[in-house]
């Protein structure tokens, strides 16, 4: 099997004008590389959800993107406050985004559910207090 | 033809190899190679931005002269909306309708009567297709071409309906057999219109596989001659107006969007925006959308760079003129006909122009090594190498395009690197006693490393040398 290739990105803190810059970076490999069309898109949407979530409860952290020919794999780090229940964060339409960030126009309560309605598998570690790691992959 | 056809194209001799074009052409298709820029056919989409930003006027726009009017035996002037944004004060756009006559054109129809059939149809496709919301408008051929090459996500949400010039060329070739009798090869159709984009969309249509535009030609060369038949009109002239507000409008930005009587649309017009519009819409962000106006212009077509007046002056213009005109009037007459005309007769394609191999295993380890590459460059997207960005550049390594050696800064890194070893040598030869085989061979190397210096000065000066020519 070839050697995965390996990205780094750092996500900052409410900063919303740079949420989304890592996945269209991603996407912009992935077509690139020649992966279908959708699964781009999946990739896109699940890892800008994750994005948008470490600006806006996690006080960002680190996604690193692992690619091969035969999958994607997103882990999202993060060392926010945790979830303290995650079958109704999992829930849709429920959020705990603070009001000044749903003026912006997110905070709907479709972040998790999204990420793992895009991907194939989706892992949630999680401790209240010390952070949180989702790892998503989307098979090619 | 070639479905890579373009219209934009470059002028050698005019051409001095700097990087402005390099730099703004939004789909990287520029590089300078020997001194000169050169455009990669599959990666332009014929937005006119290197035109404008050429401070040589080296890129130009090939589209037809007038000249070639003489070649028929009936002559149709198709005029863009965005023609009559270019005078002063004009009231009534029978006014110019009656100088292209007067220029020697046996017929005119007005793109904006057929835009208003186009305007009806879409209106029509969005209530009958909700599953492709939001809809994006197929008008600008730059944005088609740009989708077909880059969002292949977004080929199901275009509007699979022709471009009003389209429309009307189909309409007025009929008309013109049917009232005069003529066969068609009689008849030129002449597209007067504001950008070189639609010259490529006449030859290399698409979504149908013929376009009926025989000839486009400029705004621009158009506009002088019809300035002094206009001086000449007498004061009865000939009713010839088909359009009214909504088809004035589709020469402005936002103006196809807001002939389909929603609040649900976006309009984004320059082809940077438009490029941020469509990764944003790729990605979803944006809900409860209906329809995507996007032109690659600033301003719309007022903004092509085959016309004169300032796009926003234009703007106002066209604003002005539409002013007293009923909201639409082509459908009158003209309905029935539509329906067959407008919409696409063939699919658009995905183009993956930009994949780094032929296969995704090759793509992949491509992708490895710009990766490994990016880390070596120095990172100041400097052009110098006749790329745009040191991605780039590492992109067209691992095509075979061309070597890190074209990257001075990796030059000069290896210079160095090859005179400190020379130096360290030459440090060893002087400690030594100077005899013995161990001595010779040091000498050999150290002769090995000073012509492999000498070599890559010299490619140094060649590029220099290039960059003057």
């Amino acid at each position: 099997m070839a050697e995965a290739i390996v990205l780094k990105y750092e996500i900052s803190p409410d900063d919303f004008t740079r949420a989304g810059e890592a996945s269209s970076d991603v996407k912009g490999k992935l077509k690139q590389m020649g992966v279908s069309p959708a699964a781009v898109r999946k990739v896109a949407i699940a890892m800008y959800e994750g994005e948008i979530n470490m600006v806006i409860h996690a006080k960002g952290g680190e996604i690193t993107v692992e690619i091969t020919p035969e999958r994607i794999r997103m882990i999202l780090a993060d060392v926010g406050p945790g979830i303290p229940d995650i079958d109704l964060a999992m829930k849709a339409g429920y959020s705990t985004a603070p009001d000044e960030v749903r003026n912006l126009g997110f905070g709907a309560g479709m972040g998790l559910p999204n990420m793992k309605k895009y991907t194939d598998t989706m892992e949630i570690e999680t401790e209240l207090g010390v952070g949180t790691t989702i790892t998503m992959t989307v098979n090619l | 033809m070639n479905k890579f056809y373009h219209s934009v194209r470059l002028d050698p001799d005019l051409c001095k190899g700097c990087i402005n074009c390099i730099k703004r052409c939004p789909t990287q298709a520029i590089r300078v190679r020997k001194g000169k820029a050169r455009i990669n056919d599959k990666f332009c989409i014929d937005c006119g931005e290197c035109i404008r930003v050429c401070p040589h006027h080296a890129k130009k726009a090939t589209y037809d002269t007038l000249d070639m009017m003489q070649q028929y035996r009936y002559k149709i002037a198709l005029p863009a909306p965005a023609l009559y944004s270019q005078f002063n004060n004009l009231e009534d756009v029978n006014s110019v309708l009656n100088a292209l006559l007067a220029m020697g054109f046996d017929d005119v129809f007005e793109v904006s009567a057929a835009a208003e059939l186009v305007s009806d149809a879409t209106r029509e496709y969005l209530t009958k297709h909700e599953e492709v919301l939001p809809v994006i408008s197929t008008a600008c051929p730059t944005i088609v071409r740009l989708i077909r090459v880059r969002f292949p996500n977004l080929l199901p949400n275009l509007l699979p309906l022709k471009p009003p010039v389209e429309v009307a060329a189909e309409m007025a070739v009929a008309r013109v057999m049917e009232k005069r009798g003529a066969a068609r090869e009689e008849i030129g159709v002449f597209f007067i219109s504001p950008c070189p984009s639609k010259v490529s969309y006449a030859k290399v249509p698409l979504g149908t596989d013929k376009s009926e535009i025989d000839h486009v030609v400029a705004i621009k060369d158009v506009y002088p001659q019809l300035l002094s038949h206009m001086k000449h009109l007498g004061e009865d002239i000939e009713d010839l107006a088909t359009s009214g507000k909504i088809g004035i409008s589709w020469g402005r930005s936002g103006g196809e969007a807001s002939g389909l009587f929603t609040d649900s649309y976006l309009a984004a017009d320059g082809i940077e925006n438009s490029i941020r519009v469509l990764e944003d819409l790729e990605d979803q962000k944006f809900t409860n959308l209906k329809f995507v106006e996007l032109n690659a212009c600033s301003g719309g077509c007022v903004g092509g760079v085959l016309t004169v007046e300032n796009p926003y002056v234009a703007e106002v213009k066209l604003k002005r003129l539409r002013k007293y005109m009923p909201v639409a009037r082509s459908h009158i007459d003209m309905e029935e006909r539509a329906e067959q005309i407008v919409p696409w007769t063939e699919e658009v394609e995905y183009e993956p122009v930009f994949n780094l191999g032929e296969t995704m295993m090759e793509s992949f380890a491509r992708l490895n090594r710009v990766e490994q590459l990016c880390r070596q460059f120095p990172g100041l997207d400097c052009g110098s190498c006749g790329a745009p960005t040191c991605k780039a550049l590492a992109e067209d390594i691992v095509r075979g395009e061309a070597s890190e050696r074209d990257c001075v800064y990796y030059l000069r890194e290896s210079l160095h690197q090859l005179s400190e070893e020379v130096a360290i040598l030459s440090d060893d030869l002087h400690a030594g006693n100077g005899e013995g085989i161990e001595t010779l061979q040091t000498l050999q190397i150290l002769k090995d490393y000073i012509t492999r210096i000498s070599g890559e000065m010299s490619r140094l000066d060649r590029r220099n040398e290039e960059d003057k020519k």
